[in-house]
C-alpha cells in the first residue's frame, strides 16, 4: 500500500458553523454553493467540521470538498474532489463541491496550465482524503475504546465489526477535529479505487444548462460600475493624448481617464506579459453606454522606440516599428540560413547527409493564433482602504496577485482573489493584465468595477501563439534506413524546438538547432505550447520520409521507436519509447489500420507532450467536393484516467480544436494592426466542419495520472495533413490548410 | 432613454434605456438575467441566443426598441426546474466543457426542435452552425439534440 507524507496546515483544523457561513466563502452571494441537489440524501447540516483545507464534514454526513484550482472546462472541479472522496471513502452522492478561493497557506499550486493540475495534485488530494479518513477512524476508536487497527470504513460509515459498532462520518466529525494528524497516512491500492476511474458528471453541469451565474462576466455587486479600456490600434504604437470631452458627456458615463497597468520600473514576472501598458479607461453605469462612449473618444497614438524588458526568464527586445505578416514570413525564411543555437548533436550529421542515398528537405510554417476563449477577458475589482477583492476567471491567481500587490501597494494578505469558472482558458488567462487594470480602475473611481473586454479588445490586445517555421531534413541510405535527421526551427518571438523529443534517440546522426526573431508582438502559452506546431511539422515530415523509404507510416515510426527503446542514442531523450509505441499500436488496432475503404483517405500521427502520449488515425472523405473528417481514432496514454467520460470529452474537444486550427487558424497583421478583430474575420471551426465521429481510447495502466488537457491536441494537425495528402496527392506545408484546399478544389472544377 | 414594457420568461418587465440597447445588455445589465452570454456582439457566435416568440435570435443584434410585445424566453426561463428535454439531454451527455457557449447552444437547439421535432443530421448541423463552441463539444451537442428529439 502506498503512503504519503502529510503536509496539512494545523491552522486549518477549525470547527466552523454553517450558520456563520463558516468557511463557506462563496464567491457569489446568490450562488448557493452548498445546497444539496434533490438527488442527494442529506439536507444541509447544522454544523460543519473542517477536517483539513480540503474537507468539511457536516454533522449529518454531508461532505464538502474544496477544489482549489480554477476550473476552465478541463473538469478538474469534478476530478479533484473525486480523488479526495475516493481516499476519504464516501459515497459520491453525498459530496458537495465548492471552489476554494486563492489561499497559498492552505493549498499549493493553485493554478492551471501545462496539463499539470491532476498530475501535481494527485498525491496531495489523495493525502487529504486519506488523512481525513484516518482522523475519523481514530476518533471512533477512541470513542469505542477499541484498537484503531480493527476499524474499517465503507461509503461514509465507520465500523468496528467485532463489537458490531458503527457510526456515520457525521457523528464522528466533531471528535475527529481534535485528533492529531499522523506523519504519514496509508493510501489505497489502485484496485480498491471506487470513484477514481469511474465516469462522474460535471458537478456544475446543472448550473450551466440552466444559465446560473458561474462566470466572471456574470459577477455583480451593489453599486458596481462597468469599465472598458481602449488600447493602441497597432503593435508599435503607444498612447499620445486623449480628448475625452465628447465621451464624458455621453449618458451613463461616470469617468474617463488614462491608466497604466504596470509601472515602467516594475520588474515583471513570467506571466506579466502585457502588450499595452498605457490605456484609456471609460467607466459608466452600463455596458452599452460605456461601449458607445468609447466610440466618442478621440485618442492620438504615437510610435514607441525600441525597448527591452527583463523578467525572471530573461531579457526580451521590443523593436520599434509596425510589423506585417508578410514581413514576418520573409524574415523567417531568410533567418533560417543562419544557425543560431545548436541544441543537440548526436553522431556526425554532416557526414550522414553527405553519404545519403536520398535527402528530403521540407519547410513548415504556421501563423500567429488568437486564443479566442468564448468568454471575453473580464474581471471584477473592489479596491477600498481595507484591501482589494478581485473576482473573475484567471489561470494563475497566485502570480497575478503579486502583480496587483506591487502595482497598488496593497499587501498580499489584504488581497482576496475569488476564482470563477473560466469561459475557456487555453493559456490566455495565464496573462491576467486585465485583473490589474480592473484593480487600478476601481482604485481610481473608488467603487466596485467590472472590467469587460469586447471581442475586438480580446482579439487585438496581444498574447498570441507565436508564428513558427521549421526546416526538416532527413538522410536515407540505399536500404532506406534513416541515417541522419536535422531540424532547424524558430519563431517570432519564440523557438518551436524540443531537441530531446522523438525522433531524437532513434537516429544515430541527429542535429537540432533553433533561433528566435525579435518582434513587438506579445505572445504567450497556447494549448500545448510549441508542441502545437512542431508536432504538425515533425509528424507530417515523418509521413513523407516513410513514403520515401517505401514503408507504412505506422511501421516506420514503430521501427524508430523500437530502436529508441532498445539502443537509444544519447541519454537525454525525454519520452518513453514503449509508451509512445503503445499509443500508435492502440490507434492502429482500433482504427483497423490497413483496411481500405473506398473514398476514405487516412492519415496517422502521434506525439508526446505534457508527460502523456497520443496517437490519431484520421479518416477523410469528400462530400460535395468538400473535405470532411469522417472519423478520428484517438489513442491516449495519460496514466490512470480519473474520470473517463470527461477525459473523453476533452480529447474530443482537442481533436475538434486541432482540425479547426489546422484548417482555419490564422492571426495576421498589416502595419502593426491586427487584421482579425472578431469571428467574422477569424474563422473558427463550426459544427459542419467538425469530425463526425471521434473514437477515444485510453491505454490502461497503473501509472500515476499525467496531462490530459493538451496532449490530445498536437497530433491532430499532422493526421489531417497526412490524410489530405492521401486524398489530394498534395502535401501541405503551411498552416492554415483551408486556402490551399480551396485553391485545389477550384483547380479541379 | 425610453421606457419599454417587455415580457421576459412570462413576466412583465419595465426598463428605461437607450432604445438602441441590444436585448443582450438589457437582459444582463438591467434585468439581472446573466445566463444569456456575450461572445462577439456581431451575430457571429450564437452565445447570446434567446427566443423571440419561440424563434431563436441573436440578442446582441436585437435592439430593445424592436422587441415590442413579443415574448422573450431566456435560458433561465426555458423550464422551471431545468428539466426541458434539451437540458436533460445535455446533462445526460455531459456536454459542457467550459460551458460558456452552452446556454446559446441550448436555446438554438430547443428552437430547432420546437419547429422540427425530428431533425436529420444535416438539419441539426445547419441549425447549430451559427453557434461556436471554442471547447469543441460539437459532437456531444449533436448527440444531445438527437436524444432530446427522441425523448420529447
Ligand atoms: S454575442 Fe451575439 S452572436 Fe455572438
Ligand atoms: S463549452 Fe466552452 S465554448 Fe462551448
Amino acid at each position: 500500500m502506498a503512503s504519503a507524507k502529510t503536509s496539512l496546515n494545523r491552522r486549518s483544523f477549525l470547527k466552523t458553523s454553517a450558520l456563520a457561513g463558516g468557511g463557506l466563502m462563496l464567491s457569489f452571494s446568490w450562488l448557493v454553493g452548498c445546497k444539496p441537489s434533490p438527488e442527494q440524501a442529506h439536507s444541509l447540516p447544522d454544523e460543519w467540521f473542517d477536517l483539513n483545507g480540503f474537507i468539511k464534514i457536516g454533522n449529518n454526513g454531508l461532505v464538502t470538498i474544496m477544489s482549489p484550482n480554477p476550473e476552465g472546462g478541463q473538469n478538474i472541479k469534478t476530478a479533484f474532489p473525486m480523488i479526495v472522496a475516493d481516499e476519504l471513502d464516501v459515497d459520491w452522492k453525498n459530496v458537495v463541491v465548492e471552489q476554494a478561493p486563492l489561499d497559498t497557506e492552505k493549498y499549493t499550486r493553485q493554478f492551471i496550465g501545462g496539463s499539470q493540475a491532476i498530475r501535481q495534485g494527485w498525491k496531495s488530494l489523495r493525502m487529504a482524503g486519506a488523512t481525513a479518513r484516518y482522523v475519523l477512524k481514530e476518533a471512533a476508536a477512541k470513542a469505542w475504546g477499541v484498537p484503531s487497527g480493527e476499524i474499517t470504513t465503507e461509503a461514509g460509515v465507520i465500523y468496528h465489526k467485532a463489537s458490531g459498532k458503527q457510526a456515520g462520518y457525521g457523528e464522528m466529525a466533531a471528535a475527529a477535529v481534535s485528533i492529531p494528524v499522523p506523519e504519514e497516512v496509508a493510501l489505497k491500492a489502485q484496485k480498491d479505487f471506487k470513484i477514481i476511474g469511474t465516469s462522474r458528471k460535471n458537478v456544475d453541469a446543472k448550473k450551466i444548462v440552466t444559465g446560473q451565474p458561474l462566470f466572471g462576466i456574470d459577477h455583480k455587486k451593489e453599486g458596481m460600475l462597468i469599465a472598458m479600456v481602449v488600447h493602441p490600434p497597432a503593435f508599435g504604437l503607444k498612447l499620445k493624448s486623449v480628448d475625452d470631452s465628447a465621451a464624458r458627456a455621453m449618458p451613463g458615463i461616470v469617468d474617463v481617464f488614462p491608466i497604466k497597468n504596470m509601472q515602467d520600473d516594475y520588474q515583471r514576472q513570467f506571466f506579466d506579459t502585457c502588450a499595452f501598458t498605457e490605456l484609456v479607461a471609460v467607466v459608466g453605469k452600463s455596458t452599452w453606454e460605456v461601449m458607445n462612449a468609447r466610440k466618442a473618444l478621440k485618442v492620438e497614438w504615437e510610435p514607441f522606440s525600441d525597448y527591452s524588458e527583463t523578467r525572471d526568464n530573461g531579457t526580451r527586445l521590443f523593436p520599434a516599428g509596425l510589423e506585417s505578416t508578410e514581413g514576418h514570413r520573409e524574415h523567417m525564411a531568410k533567418k533560417t540560413g543562419k544557425t543560431v543555437n545548436v541544441l543537440r548533436k548526436d553522431g556526425d550529421p554532416e557526414k550522414a547527409f553527405q553519404n545519403a542515398a536520398k535527402v528530403i528537405e521540407r519547410t513548415y510554417t504556421a501563423p500567429f493564433l488568437a486564443h479566442n476563449c468564448m468568454e471575453p477577458m473580464n474581471f471584477f475589482a473592489d479596491v477600498t482602504a481595507d484591501g482589494a477583492t478581485l473576482v473573475g476567471p484567471l489561470q494563475k491567481p497566485e502570480f497575478t496577485e503579486k502583480t496587483v500587490s506591487a502595482r497598488l501597494g496593497i499587501p498580499l494578505e489584504k488581497i482576496d482573489i475569488q476564482m470563477t469558472r473560466l469561459g475557456g482558458g487555453f493559456g490566455r488567462r495565464s496573462y491576467a493584465h486585465w485583473m490589474v487594470e480592473a484593480a487600478v480602475i476601481s482604485d481610481k473611481v473608488k467603487a466596485p468595477v467590472k472590467l469587460v473586454y469586447s471581442r475586438e479588445d480580446d482579439m487585438t490586445s496581444g498574447i498570441y501563439r507565436p508564428t513558427y517555421q521549421a526546416i526538416y531534413r532527413a538522410a536515407l541510405d540505399a536500404e532506406n534506413n534513416l541515417i541522419g535527421f536535422h531540424v532547424n526551427g524558430g519563431g517570432i518571438p519564440e523557438s518551436c524546438i524540443y531537441a530531446n523529443r522523438f525522433p531524437a534517440g532513434a537516429v544515430d546522426n541527429y542535429l537540432a538547432e533553433d533561433w528566435v526573431l525579435d518582434s513587438n508582438i506579445t505572445t504567450g502559452s497556447f494549448r500545448a505550447p510549441r508542441s502545437n506546431f512542431i508536432a504538425a511539422a515533425e509528424q507530417s515530415f515523418l509521413d513523407e520520409v516513410a513514403e520515401a523509404a517505401g514503408k507504412d507510416p505506422i511501421d516506420f515510426r514503430l521501427e524508430l521507436l523500437e530502436r529508441a527503446k532498445n539502443t537509444p542514442v544519447g541519454d537525454n531523450n525525454d519520452y518513453d519509447a514503449e509508451r509512445y509505441a503503445g499509443v500508435l499500436q492502440l490507434a492502429k488496432e482500433k482504427s483497423n489500420w490497413g483496411e481500405k475503404k473506398a473514398g476514405v483517405h487516412r492519415g496517422v500521427s502521434a506525439y508526446f507532450c505534457h508527460n502523456s502520449y497520443a496517437a490519431n488515425v484520421l479518416d477523410l472523405v469528400f462530400e460535395n467536393g468538400n473535405a470532411r473528417v469522417e472519423k478520428v481514432t484517438c489513442a491516449i496514454d495519460c496514466g490512470i484516467v480519473v474520470n473517463p467520460d470527461t477525459a473523453t470529452n476533452l480529447a474530443e474537444g482537442a481533436t475538434v480544436d486541432g482540425v479547426g486550427t489546422a484548417m482555419f487558424g490564422a492571426f495576421t497583421f498589416k502595419d502593426g494592426v491586427p487584421e482579425k478583430t472578431n469571428f467574422d474575420k477569424y474563422r473558427m471551426i463550426r459544427t459542419k466542419e467538425a469530425p463526425k465521429v471521434i473514437d477515444v481510447h485510453f491505454v490502461k495502466n497503473d501509472i500515476d495520472p499525467t496531462g490530459m488537457g493538451e496532449p490530445a491536441y498536437p497530433p491532430v494537425f499532422a493526421a489531417l495533413a497526412n490524410a489530405l495528402y492521401q486524398a489530394t496527392g498534395k502535401r501541405l506545408y503551411d498552416q492554415p490548410f483551408a486556402p490551399a484546399l480551396e485553391e485545389l478544389s477550384r483547380s479541379r472544377i | 432613454m425610453a421606457v419599454f414594457n417587455l415580457s421576459v420568461n412570462g413576466k412583465k418587465q419595465q426598463v428605461d434605456v437607450d432604445p438602441a440597447t441590444p436585448m443582450l445588455w438589457v437582459l444582463r445589465d438591467h434585468l439581472n438575467l446573466v445566463g444569456t452570454k456575450f461572445g462577439c456582439g456581431i451575430a457571429q457566435c450564437g452565445a447570446c441566443t434567446i427566443h423571440l416568440d419561440g424563434t431563436a435570435i441573436r440578442s446582441c443584434q436585437m435592439p430593445v426598441s424592436a422587441v415590442a410585445d413579443k415574448a422573450i424566453t431566456t435560458i433561465e426561463g426555458l423550464s422551471e426546474e431545468g428539466d426541458h428535454p434539451v437540458q436533460k439531454a445535455w446533462l445526460e451527455h455531459d456536454v459542457p466543457q467550459c460551458g460558456y457557449c452552452q446556454a446559446g447552444q441550448i436555446m438554438t437547439a430547443s428552437a430547432l426542435l420546437a419547429s422540427n421535432p425530428n431533425p436529420s443530421d444535416d438539419e441539426i448541423e445547419a441549425a447549430m452552425n451559427g453557434n461556436i463552441c471554442r471547447c469543441g463539444t460539437y459532437l456531444r451537442i449533436k448527440a444531445a439534440v438527437k436524444t432530446a428529439a427522441a425523448n420529447a
